[in-house]
């Protein structure tokens, strides 16, 4: 039986984000999830599982590094910490 | 000593003892890592399993043996398990060295779990509350293991020629021993009739052999014994290797 790979995603208790634990060989949806179970929530690390066909995720390129990241480097403004709050603002 | 209660707990725990053992066999051997990490979770499921019973048949006993103590010296003529589970993984005909074989493996376990799935649910009317929390605890894994086991089997009977003959002759060769499951009489109250479980045991899976493109096998030939201490030779080889460093290293630790 050929087994695709699949990306595994854990929310690790209610009110957190799907993360990102690692990847599975599964042939079929079903079956990832059960693998993605047993790999990754046997010592009670989630409470729900996404799995998604590595296939399916569109990635970026260590190529575009440069070009993708670096530029925000020096934009300091783009960071709440960089604007001072004025006096008496409240609920900002 | 409640020697009925004691009896019981002897069944229960070895069925699941010796299942856990010849799940084990495939810890470091199964054909993909997820497959090996899921088969030792559910071997360490029914040692969980072994380990309760076994201690409550040694309280219940009053002898002074523990869990460790019936597990690793007694013999196979003490044993209760079911033959069943017993069986090499290679299968009931194989010889002592024939390669396991994964079609044999998830037949029994879609067998034994959808028994130990119905036992449990059954045993949290017991009259006995040790029994009652050990069933409510063993129940969820059980309900994991059988459908573990009918993910496979779907596959494998529904998926590619060579899988299908397979699978269906590993069902074949392990039918007769199913019947085991529901002979012998129980002590009214402590646990259900075993006859009482065949009708949805066969329910539950004849559904999961017709989905899986298989043939539920006609009934015949039923071996039996294993209640009764009377195992086949397999037992024999799995208790050697099971119990060889215990009592080759009395009082050993680590």
């Amino acid at each position: 039986m050929s087994s695709d790979l699949w990306e595994v995603f854990v929310r690790p208790r209610r009110g957190l984000s799907h993360t990102h634990v690692g990847s599975v060989h599964a042939p079929d949806a079903a079956m990832a999830l059960r693998n993605a179970r047993d790999v990754y929530t046997r010592r009670q690390e989630g409470v729900s599982i996404w799995v998604v066909p590595a296939a399916s995720i569109t990635a970026s390129s260590p190529d575009e590094k440069d070009s993708f990241f670096d530029p925000a480097a020096d934009k300091v403004y783009r960071h709440p910490t960089f604007y001072e709050v004025p006096e008496g603002a409240e609920h900002l | 000593m409640n020697a009925q209660l004691f009896e019981v707990c002897l069944r229960i725990g070895d069925d699941a003892l010796i299942s856990a053992q010849r799940l084990a066999e495939w810890s470091a051997a199964a054909p993909e890592l997820e497959e090996d990490i899921a088969l030792s979770n559910i071997a360490l499921d029914q040692l969980g399993v072994a380990r309760l019973m076994l201690s409550y048949a040694g309280e219940v006993e009053g002898a002074g043996r523990d869990e460790d103590a019936l597990a690793y010296l007694r013999d196979d003529r003490e044993f209760r398990n079911c033959l069943l589970v017993e069986l090499p993984n290679a299968g009931p005909a194989a010889g002592p060295h024939a390669p396991i074989d994964f079609g044999v493996t998830m037949a029994r376990l879609l067998f034994v779990s959808t028994y130990q799935l119905l036992l449990y649910q059954s045993l949290l009317d017991s009259s006995d509350e040790r029994l009652r929390d050990i069933a409510a605890k063993a129940r969820k894994e059980s309900a994991y293991h059988v459908d573990h086991a009918t993910q496979w089997t779907i596959r494998l009977g529904d998926g590619t020629e060579e899988s299908h003959r397979r699978m269906q002759a590993a069902v074949d060769d392990l039918w007769p021993y199913t019947h085991e499951l529901f002979t012998g009489t129980a002590p009214s109250g402590l646990v259900p009739d075993p006859a009482s479980l065949r009708a949805p045991w066969l329910e539950s899976v004849t559904d999961v052999l017709t989905v899986s493109t298989l043939t539920t096998p006609p009934d015949g030939w039923a071996p039996s014994g294993g209640r009764d201490g009377r195992h086949t030779e397999h037992l024999s080889y799995l208790l050697a290797e099971m119990q060889v460093l215990r009592r080759a290293h009395p009082g050993a630790t680590w």
